[in-house]
């Protein structure tokens, strides 16, 4: 081959590269992914008999100190915050509690289907950080990620059981709605243009979950009665177990507890 | 030799170093996938300019530009230079800089997968070995008479062993191994380069053309060892934070970059030692 050939062949796989993966964004794959197999009918709970559980999350000890978010760069987002903004690990809660823990029946409802949650839970970016820091999300409910920010973003959960997606939004865009296949506690939300907002999502096959917040309580209603597993998974701290035995109608208390330094 | 065509292969070069500060910068500020489409950057040329879109999108506009400068470079090479064996590393600096793009495309759109990561730090410094081969291998000073003879196993080693240590450094940034191998790899450079230098200054130390690289080689070495630690200090002080903070970014990219000088000039002396080697018994510069 000649040195003319050889140039020309090399351009044009060039020209081939550069014009042939053009078309902007990743699509979404349209098949989803085959969700666990439901398997059975549904568990109907008997209002009568069904029972609830309540309590707390104490936190003991010293709190790491706030780490501060540098958004000097960022005019888009510091605007958007009238005093300093803080990354939200650990929100120790002023009656001694933890906010932000993740709190699931982790086990006792093998074999039980639930009724298919019918509203999309919400995720928002506000002034460059995601509201709610954690969110629980039930298999094949719509997520729905918006973006109430004069700034662009990009959603990116990076998760170990589902399939890992990374999407744009533009400001105050349409919301982003996606589901999840498998269950999967936790799955850490990042977007990559601004690294420091995170959030985490947990995903349960059934609706006993809960979130702690300000008061750091919490409380799931309507359980069969049974014997369950009960896990609180915090960010920083990690999970902790524990077993309860629900009787009919009964109301139990439960308290978790993680120490900081 | 033609003078216009090595000053811009040196350009090329120097372009490409810059590029591998740009990719650097995108890695330490974890805006790898702040674009999430490739090759267009939000469906445009133009994506808005916030955030780490700024190092993902400036990484782009970078490599394009170098991708052009070797476009022209290869052109200009097959037209003027006489040597085939030059006219061919041309080609296969534009194979190597098509396919860099492609890797970097595959980064992004499977959402980092570590071994194309690593593959695409590993092939951004092949591709910046080639640029500086062809610079040195354009200029007047290569075509001119050079005494004496050089072995140029030891360098070529030495050589490898930067680049196995580079690799293991992206495999390091893009979680692939933990920091063991690349300390080991430390140690292993550091003895060859030692060795590479004791050689040169005990049997060549009349050669300027080879104590030149071997003396910049062993200082870029004792800068690369204390960038290493004091990258590694940084980040582990950092590691709490809430985002990349810029002291620590820019000691890893000053730790990125300092690599691949090192390796540039491993590549110089040995591109020295195997000329000397190929001339040795010849009285004229090869031509072809």
């Amino acid at each position: 081959m000649t040195y003319q050939k050889m140039f020309t062949a090399a351009a044009i796989a060039a020209l081939l590269v550069a014009a042939g993966c053009g078309g902007g964004e990743k699509k979404e794959e349209a098949a989803k992914e085959a969700a666990p197999a439901a398997g059975g009918p549904v568990t109907k709970v008997d209002p009568a008999t069904a029972a609830t559980i309540t309590g707390k999350v104490s936190f003991a000890g010293k709190a790491p100190a706030k780490r501060p978010i540098l958004m000097d760069a960022e005019p888009d987002c510091k605007g958007l915050h009238a005093t300093p903004a803080y990354v939200e690990e650990v929100v120790a809660n002023a009656n001694g509690t933890l906010a932000n823990v993740f709190v699931y029946v982790k086990a006792g409802l093998e074999g039980k289907n639930f009724e298919p949650a019918s509203t999309p839970v919400m995720l928002d970016q506000q002034g460059c950080i995601y509201k709610p820091h954690v969110i629980g999300v039930r298999i094949g409910q719509k997520l729905s990620v918006s973006n109430s920010d004069p700034t662009t973003h990009n959603v990116h959960p990076m998760p170990k059981a589902n399939r890992e997606w990374n999407q744009s939004q533009p400001p105050k865009g349409q919301p982003i709605e996606k589901e999840f296949a498998r269950p999967e506690v936790m799955i850490a939300v990042k977007c990559n243009v601004h690294p420091w907002m995170r959030s985490y999502i947990g995903v349960v096959e059934h609706p006993f979950y809960a979130v702690t917040g300000d008061t750091g309580a919490f409380e799931i209603k309507g359980l069969p009665p049974g014997d369950y597993t009960l896990e609180a998974w915090h960010e920083k701290f990690g999970t902790a177990e524990q077993k309860v035995t629900l009787a009919t109608s009964a109301t139990q208390t439960v308290e978790f507890s993680f120490k900081g330094e | 030799m033609h003078r216009g065509l090595h000053r811009y292969a040196v350009f090329t070069a120097c372009a490409t170093f810059c590029l591998i500060i740009a990719g650097a910068l995108v890695t330490s500020n974890e805006a790898g996938l702040a674009v999430p489409d490739w090759p267009l950057s939000y469906g445009s040329l133009t994506p808005p300019w916030v955030g780490n879109i700024r190092y993902e999108h400036g990484h782009r506009m970078v490599a394009t530009f170098v991708g052009m400068l070797t476009i022209g470079l290869v052109y200009w090479l097959w037209r003027r230079e006489e040597r085939r064996w030059v006219r061919r590393l041309g080609f296969i600096a534009l194979g190597a800089v098509i396919a860099q793009g492609v890797l970097g495309g595959i980064t992004v759109l499977f959402l980092l997968p570590t071994l194309v990561s690593v593959g695409h730090a590993c092939l951004a410094q092949t591709f910046f070995c080639i640029t500086v081969t062809l610079a040195l291998v354009t200029s007047e000073r290569w075509n001119q008479p050079l005494e004496g003879s050089s072995p140029w196993t030891l360098p070529a080693l030495t050589t490898l062993s930067i680049f196995l240590q580079l690799a293991m450094g992206a495999a390091l940034r893009h979680k692939g191994f933990g920091i063991i191998p690349h300390l080991i790899g430390a140690g292993v450079v550091t003895v060859m380069v030692m060795a590479t230098l004791y050689r040169v200054l005990s049997r060549h130390s009349t050669q300027r053309a080879l104590v030149q690289p071997a003396a910049i080689l062993a200082v870029l070495l004792v800068a690369q060892l204390l960038l290493g630690a004091g990258s590694y200090i940084v980040r582990e002080a950092t590691r709490d934070a809430a985002q990349p903070l810029p002291f620590m970014v820019w000691t890893t990219v000053a730790h990125v970059a300092t690599g691949a000088l090192t390796l540039a000039c491993s590549v110089w002396l040995t591109l020295v030692c195997w000329l000397l080697h190929r001339r040795e018994g010849q009285a004229v510069p090869i031509a072809a």
